[in-house]
């Protein structure tokens, strides 16, 4: 192979549609005579639904049909959750439209079906609902006391599952260590907040059903949709066109899909829903909502001996497709890249009456790498150590891989040392440091604090193997194929599903280096179960290194089949051919040569082929990785605080990760970008608020703080690159690592500046509000503890 | 239902419409669906156009009251078969990701540039504060707004009218 386009900044192929408006989402599909759907949503987070009488709405102008929960009982079966945790864990039904009880503010209980958007919402007025009021459960610690108010009243309990992990002797580790911290961490709730909002078109064909969606997941959602309704699987096609974003929002079986699948059947006419954003935010799944309780366990010098982790996570209402096995992706990452000889870990998952949350970018191991990284540099603080030195005592030497951490991964590669120490020298650190040291003593009103994050994560998920050990409902295998054109063009079918991601360049990069073609000749399809029948979807920083490693494969058998005919037509044996730049000699002498893309065209002709060779290069290949990915890095963050107003300013941020084996650097460092911003935004600004009713008071964009470019800074990036060997690429996932490793650099830099006021925690989002508070409180500690 | 005419990148619509519907939908409705909705507060800034020159989030703008005018969308911005530097820069800088705030970002990038054809860093970021994007981080649109702005400059101030220092529609950098 010569790898003529792996590590090239190409400009995306994909951007031309969307640069020009000539993108595909699924809102500009519209089939003659599609019909439109409106839901009418539950304002109430808790709710008895008595009578529900939709006779006026089905007099309204454009109406075409009205339907109730009631109506659809019979056949809408439950939505799924695809993550059974624990084997007594409590998986509620889930209808798509609720029938009898509500169960979060903005769950639908009927819809509308007209022949335009307007005159549905219109028509929404004329549902009158008689609802009798519950109590709203929305305390994590409440709803697990004795004689809480049931979410569900039918389970008894609104315990969703206890599921423990440990492993060495924590209890002897701590009560010998010599420091001892406790802290409890809260992960706000966030509403992921993909640019595109959620759409589903649906329209009944000859032998079945096309659905269009802005999914992340047509492949999973097409095997769900069947399970559901009972509608044969292969006659239920799933396109998803050109997708805005996802973040994990847009992995999901949702209930508006599943209705729509319904209504389509029942209408025998195409239909077609697009949530509005503030519906979105009621309705599309929520992230993070957890309570942590962390302590560890070091010796004098900073070893670290244990931890301990006590999680309590927020299912919302009901179990969606992964929604209890998020926290357990966090399970194995909280010791991070720390060495350690005991780790106790138990999560609870708790019902509320609030939109049930599920995967939201980085799922479960932001909150891990939070929590982890915040508790050394409190652990640093109480040593009077650097935190950087305190990581350097205890992270796994780049001499010591492949390593098995105390919560049983084994990472196989990394250069912690190296990522560190380029990031240290980029970011100045020893300068800020002193900068820091300078307005300290000044008593200036700005202070400067330095957040630390020294992250790793496990991605590219996932080995199906481990997968069945955790109990999951499917595997984490990818599929890809190729497709040898008679003029030497190639087509890449994938089984990765992007939504931004830009596969379409980066495939094409993989298969003109393992084909040796131009990159302009190879076209990526992907997203339509008709066009590519096999896939698992693009997710957990999944789809390079696992849908890639696919297409490695698949181009080495084209290749393979190649050589066979290229034998035969050079007349020598296969095994004195060499293959290079798409090119096969013979090797050591001045033979003629056959490119691949000349016997592309033989052997669609077919006239000499070699005794027993089928007519055709076409292969395809499905990869199972071995392990996980580890990408790693070190993120150091420069924040100046006003303590005066309690705002914070972000004045540096520098990332060097290291995701092995890069195909397309602007990509990457695309990824990155975008996950600082996600990070940095729980960390200053994100919160979903609810009223103590359980209304969502922040379900707008007015009221959801998303940054804007005049919140975020710029960025100072790097790489380190020790490649992986849990797949023939060598790379890592890069979807995620922004996300997990800025959060707590953010909010430790924010500590870090007020710690000699005595401020140690500052709750995210560390609003100016927030910021403010913490002084205070921190003040006055101070000044009573001097009045005693 | 009242009558109402706009020429929408350059092409004459003559229609009635309900009083209360949307610029932004009806531009939809009109077939220009490169103009996406992203949100319903008119904070997200997906459905920027330029109403006569002037960029505006076309979810506050009645379609009656754009009666009469002269409305450009992404669709028109790449002119006798060549892209626009704006979009040429931001497909050499990677400044679009999944793409959906991309047409609101560029157009609402062309106006800050015709009002401030120099910009610092800083400017461009206030500038750009009402358009929202979820995937890049900004960065890399910043920088994206900054060199066409440079290129612009250097091309002079036709070229953003004029074929000159425009890249072949589909040629971007690669």
């Amino acid at each position: 192979m010569t790898a003529a386009h792996t590590g090239r900044p190409l400009p995306r192929k994909e951007d031309a549609r969307l640069l020009t408006g000539r993108t595909r989402w699924t809102d500009n599909i519209e089939p003659p005579g599609t019909l439109h759907v409106a839901f009418l949503r539950s304002p109430m987070a808790h709710a008895r639904v008595g009578r529900v009488d939709a006779s006026r709405a089905r007099e309204m102008p454009g109406v075409a049909a009205v339907f109730t929960g009631a109506d659809v009982a019979d056949e809408q079966g439950s939505l799924p959750c695809a993550w059974p945790v624990t084997e007594d864990m409590v998986t509620p039904p889930h209808p798509p439209m609720a029938v009898d009880e509500v169960r979060y503010a903005g769950e639908a209980v009927a819809c509308v079906v007209a022949r335009d958007a307007e005159s549905a919402a219109d028509a929404l007025e004329g549902i009158d609902v008689d609802y009798e009021p519950l109590p709203a459960v929305l305390d994590l610690e409440e709803a697990l006391a004795e004689g809480a108010d049931p979410v569900h009243a039918g389970a008894g309990t609104n315990r969703a599952y206890v599921w423990p992990f440990s492993n060495g002797d924590v209890d002897a580790a701590f009560s010998g260590a010599d420091v001892v911290l406790t802290r409890r961490y809260r992960q706000q709730r966030l509403i992921p907040a993909a640019m595109e909002p959620r759409s589903v078109v649906c329209r009944p064909e000859e032998g079945g059903y096309t659905l269009w969606s802005a999914t992340q997941i047509p492949h999973v959602l097409r095997l769900m949709l069947a399970t559901v309704t009972g509608i044969p699987e292969h006659d239920i096609r799933v396109v998803a066109p050109d997708v805005g974003g996802g973040f994990g929002s847009k992995l999901q079986v949702t209930a508006e899909e599943v209705l729509l699948l319904l209504l389509a059947r029942r209408l025998g006419r195409p239909v077609k829903w697009t949530e509005t954003r503030s519906e979105g935010f009621q309705t599309t799944h929520h992230g993070r909502a957890q309570v942590q309780d962390v302590s560890i366990a070091a010796d004098a010098d900073g070893r670290l001996r244990a931890l301990k982790v006590d999680l309590l996570a927020d299912m919302g209402a009901y179990l969606m497709l992964v929604t209890p096995g998020v926290p357990l992706l966090g399970a194995f990452m909280y010791p991070g890249i720390y060495k350690m000889d005991a780790y106790a870990f138990t999560c609870t998952g708790v019902f509320t009456t609030t939109m049930p949350t599920d995967a939201y970018r980085g799922a479960g191991r932001p909150e891990a790498t939070y929590a982890i990284e915040r508790i050394m540099g409190e652990l640093a603080a109480e040593l009077g150590m650097d935190p950087v030195e305190l990581r350097r005592r205890n992270w796994i030497g780049s001499g010591e891989f492949p390593y098995t951490t105390v919560a049983g991964l084994t990472y196989d590669t990394g250069d912690y040392e190296a990522a560190t120490d380029r990031a240290l020298e980029l970011f100045g650190y020893h300068e800020l440091r002193a900068e820091q040291e300078r307005r300290r003593k000044g008593g200036d009103t700005v202070q400067l604090g330095i957040g630390v994050s020294t992250y790793t994560e496990m991605c590219g998920i996932a080995p199906s193997r481990m997968l069945g050990e955790l109990n999951y409902g499917a595997g984490g295998w990818e599929h890809a194929s190729v497709r040898m054109l008679p003029s030497g063009k190639v087509e890449v079918v994938t089984g990765s599903s992007a939504h931004g991601q830009g596969h379409e360049t980066a495939w094409s990069q993989i298969a003109a280096d393992r084909l040796g073609v131009p990159v302009e000749d190879v076209r990526v399809l992907h997203g339509d179960t008709r066009v590519s029948p096999r896939g698992l979807d693009t997710y957990g920083s999944r789809s390079l290194v696992v849908g890639g490693s696919a297409l490695v494969r698949a181009c080495e058998r084209v290749v393979d089949k190649a050589r066979a005919v290229a034998a035969h037509m050079l007349e020598a044996a296969e095994d004195d051919l060499e293959f290079d730049g798409g090119r096969f000699r013979v090797r050591g002498t001045g033979r003629p040569s056959a490119t691949i893309q000349e016997v592309a065209l033989a052997v669609f002709a077919a006239h000499d082929l070699p005794e027993g060779a089928e007519p055709s290069l076409d292969s395809e290949a499905a990869y199972d990785p071995s392990d996980f990915s580890y990408p790693h890095g070190t993120h150091l963050c420069a924040v100046e605080v006003d303590t005066e107003t309690g705002a914070v300013r972000i004045s540096g941020y520098t990332a060097v990760d290291d995701v092995g084996t890069v195909i397309n650097p602007l990509i990457v460092e695309g990824q990155v970008h975008g996950g600082l911003a996600q990070g940095i935004g729980q960390a200053l600004y994100e919160e979903a608020v609810h009223d103590a009713d359980g209304t969502l008071v922040t379900a707008t964009m007015a009221d959801y703080l998303l940054p804007s470019a005049s919140d975020l800074p710029g960025f100072t990036t790097d790489r380190t690159v020790t490649p992986s060997t849990t797949n023939p690429l060598g790379s890592k996932g890069v979807g995620e690592a922004g996300t997990i490793a800025s959060t707590p650099a953010v909010v430790g830099a924010v500590v870090d500046a007020l710690r000699p006021f005595g401020v140690r925690d500052v709750p995210m989002p560390c609003t100016p509000e927030r910021v403010w508070r913490a002084l205070q409180e921190a003040r006055q500690a101070r000044n009573g503890g001097e009045g005693r | 239902m009242p009558d109402i005419r706009v020429t929408v990148d350059g092409v004459r619509y003559d229609d009635q419409v309900e009083a209360r519907r949307l610029l932004v939908h009806h531009l939809r409705r009109l077939g220009k669906v490169g103009t996406p909705v992203g949100c319903d507060t008119s904070n997200c800034g997906a459905c920027t156009v330029l109403m006569d020159g002037v960029s505006v989030k076309s979810c506050t703008v009645l379609a009656v009251q754009a009666d009469g005018s002269r409305i450009s969308t992404v669709e028109g911005m790449a002119a006798d078969g060549a892209w626009h530097p704006l979009q040429t820069a931001f497909h050499r800088r990677h400044a679009l990701q999944c793409g959906y705030c991309t047409p609101g970002m560029l157009m609402a990038a062309s106006d800050l540039l015709q009002d401030n054809p120099d910009p610092t860093e800083a400017e461009v970021r206030e500038g750009l504060e009402g358009n929202l994007c979820r995937c890049t981080g900004y960065a890399n649109i910043v920088a994206a707004v900054l060199d066409a702005a440079a290129e612009m400059r250097a091309d002079g101030p036709a070229a953003a009218q004029a074929p000159a220092g425009r890249t072949p529609v589909g040629g971007g950098a690669a």
